[in-house]
């Protein structure tokens, strides 16, 4: 045997056994125990051929710093009535600043102290009159305000993750995209309306007072005080009516100090409620609340909805309350998954949603794979006419390749979309091409009268160079489509630099290696081509 | 003996190059003008570029597309796009984001409506696509900027490997490619999305394979023979490559016509480029790309010619 042919048929024996290896987990549903230190990863079907759902949201990351702005301007209230402070006004100006309204200088210049060693990081406005009162504003920084949208995003990532794991969907994938936006998807997800409305929720949960003493038809309301309605659906008919309450604006409790949700069903009236339990803190502030409003009625709000209004009959001291409401079972359980999983910081709008029902994507994965058959077939059928012998050598180069793709999309954990399937069907056509290539030259230089070992060396000498440029050329649409293609776009940019690596392969050392290990010897006379 | 789909040819392939350039240029026009088009929006855009909501459904017995339409005008859906799957009872939906309704409430809208209008009819949702305007501005851009990025990178490799000149005739032959695919798209009102333009990206990657292979067998022969004339050379390169030329076209020609053929309903126009693009490709490497080096390298000549 001829030097050269031992370790090239070894390395593609070993790639062989490799491909297989990587492809096991792929192949076999269940893997043994032993298999724990061998590779596990596998091939993931895209959402387009298992079904399920892809979601862009994107985090209102403006409303996470007003948010901190108003919990600012509300600590404020508190620390300045705390010491005595009189002011007429703390409230939040447009989108980046709180401004103080005081009555005197006197009081100013306190407060201004104040300020600097509360919030050493808010640049303070120097005193200005305005309409005869005197005021300041608290500017947040740009740094800062950067800081909380970002920490927004992340905040808001971990919250829909928690949602997702509680709502129960194998193999999700949430991850950050750019500056505000977050990728979710739900491969083969069975009710995609009720994941999407459970991931967008804000779920702010809020205990407010009634203010029974305005009517919710009175023209002004004072500005400490807001309307909002509660709505309920009538089970038989499905009319909704809504009921507005007028509600005093500051919120006593909020959803971060709970510390359980869960669904029970009331057994008076086989209705289902959510159960709530507070925090030792959120349980002191109820205890005070319903201890001094008893006979008052309260709110519970979630997102700026009134779940119910109930009133307060006694005082209640354990520290769990319940969320009543025209409840489903399915709609109970996920009121109970997002009061867990906690409040997004702000609120988040889905900008992109594909959704792919489960009987399409196996409708695509059937043709897909069927197309590919058909395609694979023709091609080798007709190499194995025009080139003969020669011909059946690049259909096996082919099939090799195709195990070796195989192999490196499940070693990779890649992800295989239809234009992924379609990028392999292509490039089943493609790597005949630089057999073609090979052979062409081949039949030109046995016309010259050259022997069958000397042509197939000259041919694959002088194809060698054409070979590389025609695939370099392919890799460089491959690398940029990968760069800038997003979901199927991507997987057939990874299908397909991968096939475009392994077909140089297959064809300079594959198929090279097999003509060899027959014309070695230089006694064939005729080359079957 | 071996089996040849053509026997040795010697084709004047340089010397019907007036032929060609008059078809390419009009290839190229209609193309340039569906370019403008989408550029304009006028297409038949995919949502992934405009925004909007696209829905597939699919019921358990055929509906007329003319009811369709009546029952999404009747619930407020007025600018809706209708296609019909014969095969299977599938309709296609495509809802402009410009019909009112925020992402997700137009989706709401067609079930609605169909629930109630068509209840004898049940249908199941097979896919939901909502893109939101922001999305598809920045995908457009994207695109534009990969589709330059990797003209511009193959264009260099090409000059880089050979000379400027056939670095001219390479991109020339490509654009042609891109040109002819938007053309055809554009004339039988087929959707311009992502999937599209992946596929011209990947065509333009084969084309160029397809003129390299050209190229350097011209390359080869320039060498070899310093004196011919640069057309007869031209010539002679290319008949010798141009078993080599079909039989690869061949072959990928019959692995993307099963695509076309069986591969379903969401690759059938992604096939559909590829094929257009495999057999203008395969064309413009030999009608068009050597033409073009044949004149600059003419040109080039007659000048030196001039100097002496």
């Amino acid at each position: 045997m001829p030097k050269g042919i031992g370790w090239r048929i070894g390395l593609i024996g070993i790639f062989v056994l490799l491909s297989f290896l990587y492809l096991t987990p792929t192949l076999v549903s269940k893997l043994p125990s032993w298999w724990s230190v061998l590779p596990k990863d596998k091939i993931h079907l895209g959402l387009d051929l298992q079904g399920g759902t892809h979601l862009v949201l994107e985090v209102d990351t403006q409303k996470a710093v007003e948010g901190t702005l108003d919990i600012v301007a509300t600590d404020l209230e508190d620390t300045l009535t705390g010491k005595n402070l009189h002011f007429k006004r703390i409230s939040r100006t447009g989108s980046d600043a709180v401004t103080v309204v005081l009555y005197e200088k006197g009081t100013a210049d306190a407060v201004q102290k104040l300020l600097k060693d509360k919030y050493p990081t808010y640049e303070q406005s120097p005193l200005h009159d305005e309409g005869g009162f005197v005021a300041l504003s608290l500017r947040v920084n740009e740094k800062d305000a950067q800081d909380r949208k970002d920490k927004a995003v992340q905040q808001a990532l971990e919250t829909i993750r928690n949602r997702i794991d509680q709502f129960g969907v194998s193999e999700p994938i949430i991850q950050r995209e750019g500056i505000n936006h977050i990728v979710v998807q739900l491969p083969g997800i069975k009710d995609p309306q009720r994941a999407i409305e459970l991931i967008g929720r804000t779920a702010r949960l809020e205990f407010k007072m009634v203010r029974e003493d305005i009517p919710p038809s009175a023209v002004t309301i004072p500005d400490d005080a807001e309307i909002m309605k509660e709505k309920s659906v009538d089970a038989a008919t499905g009319a909704v009516s809504e009921v507005p309450y007028v509600l005093q604006k500051k919120s006593l409790i909020t959803g971060d100090l709970l510390t359980d949700a869960q669904v029970r069903i009331d057994s008076q009236f086989n209705q289902p409620y959510v159960a709530i339990d507070f925090n030792s803190l959120g349980a002191k502030l109820f205890d005070q609340v319903t201890a001094a409003n008893v006979g008052k009625r309260f709110a519970i709000v979630l997102d700026n909805n009134i779940y119910s209004a109930p009133v307060i009959r006694e005082r209640i001291s354990g520290g769990s309350a319940q969320i009543s409401g025209n409840f489903t079972e399915k709609t109970a359980s996920d009121l109970a998954i997002v009061l867990r999983a906690g409040a997004l910081p702000a609120p988040v709008k889905i900008i992109q949603n594909v959704t792919v029902g489960p009987s399409l994507g196996q409708d695509s994965i059937n043709k897909g794979l069927m197309a590919g058959l058909i395609g694979v077939v023709l091609v080798v059928v007709f190499m194995a006419i025009y080139y003969k012998l020669s011909g059946m050598v690049a259909n096996v180069g082919m099939v090799l390749n195709v195990i070796y793709l195989m192999g490196a999309l499940a070693a990779m954990g890649a992800t295989l979309t239809l234009p992924g399937i379609a990028a392999i069907v292509l490039l089943i056509g493609m790597s005949v091409d630089s057999n073609v290539l090979i052979f062409e030259r081949i039949r030109e230089e046995l016309a010259l009268g050259k022997s069958p070992k000397a042509a197939l060396d000259a041919g694959y000498d002088k194809a060698f160079l054409t070979i590389m440029d025609s695939h370099i050329t392919t890799l460089i649409t491959a690398a940029v489509l990968f760069q800038f293609g997003t979901g199927p776009v991507k997987g057939f940019a990874v299908s397909l630099s991968l096939g475009v690596i392994i077909n140089l392969f297959t064809s300079l050392i594959g198929t090279k290696v097999t003509f060899d290990l027959f014309l070695h010897k230089g006694t064939v006379k005729n080359m079957s081509i | 003996m071996h089996l040849h789909l053509l026997g040795k040819t010697n084709i004047d392939f340089i010397g019907k190059r007036n032929i060609s350039f008059v078809i390419s240029s009009i290839i190229a026009i209609l193309g340039i003008i569906g370019l403008v088009q989408i550029t304009r929006g006028a297409a038949n855009m995919g949502i992934d570029f405009s925004g909007g909501t696209s829905m597939q459904l699919k019921f358990a017995k055929p509906i007329a597309m003319a009811d369709a339409r009546t029952a999404l005008h009747k619930h407020g859906i007025a600018r809706v796009d209708l296609q019909e799957i014969k095969e299977g009872n599938k309709l296609l939906i495509k809802i402009d984001k410009n019909a009112g309704a925020a992402v997700g409430k137009s989706a709401d809208a067609v079930k609605a409506s169909f629930t109630s209008e068509f209840a004898d009819n049940p249908y199941v949702v097979e896919s939901t696509t909502e893109i939101g305007p922001s999305i598809g501005d920045k995908l457009r851009k994207d695109t534009l900027v990969a589709v330059a990025i990797s003209l511009l990178g193959i264009i260099l490799y090409i000059a880089w490997r050979f000379d400027f000149k056939f670095g001219i005739g390479a991109t020339v032959a490509t654009i042609h490619d891109c040109l002819a695919m938007f053309a055809v798209f554009y004339l039988f009102n087929k959707e311009i999305n992502l999937l599209f333009i992946t596929a011209v990206l990947t065509i333009a990657g084969y084309s160029l394979t397809d003129t390299v292979v050209v190229f350097d067998r011209i390359r080869e022969n320039l060498h070899k023979n310093l004196k011919g004339a640069m057309q007869t050379i031209f010539n002679e390169s290319i008949n010798e490559v141009l078993s080599r030329t079909i039989v690869t076209s061949t072959t990928v020609f019959l692995a993307a016509a099963s695509l076309f053929l069986f591969g379903g309903e969401v690759i059938h126009d992604f096939s559909l480029a590829l094929l257009v693009g495999v057999l203008v490709g395969t064309y413009s490497s030999v009608f068009v790309a050597s033409p073009i080096v044949v004149l600059l390298e003419n040109r080039a000549l007659a000048k030196q010619g001039s100097k002496a």
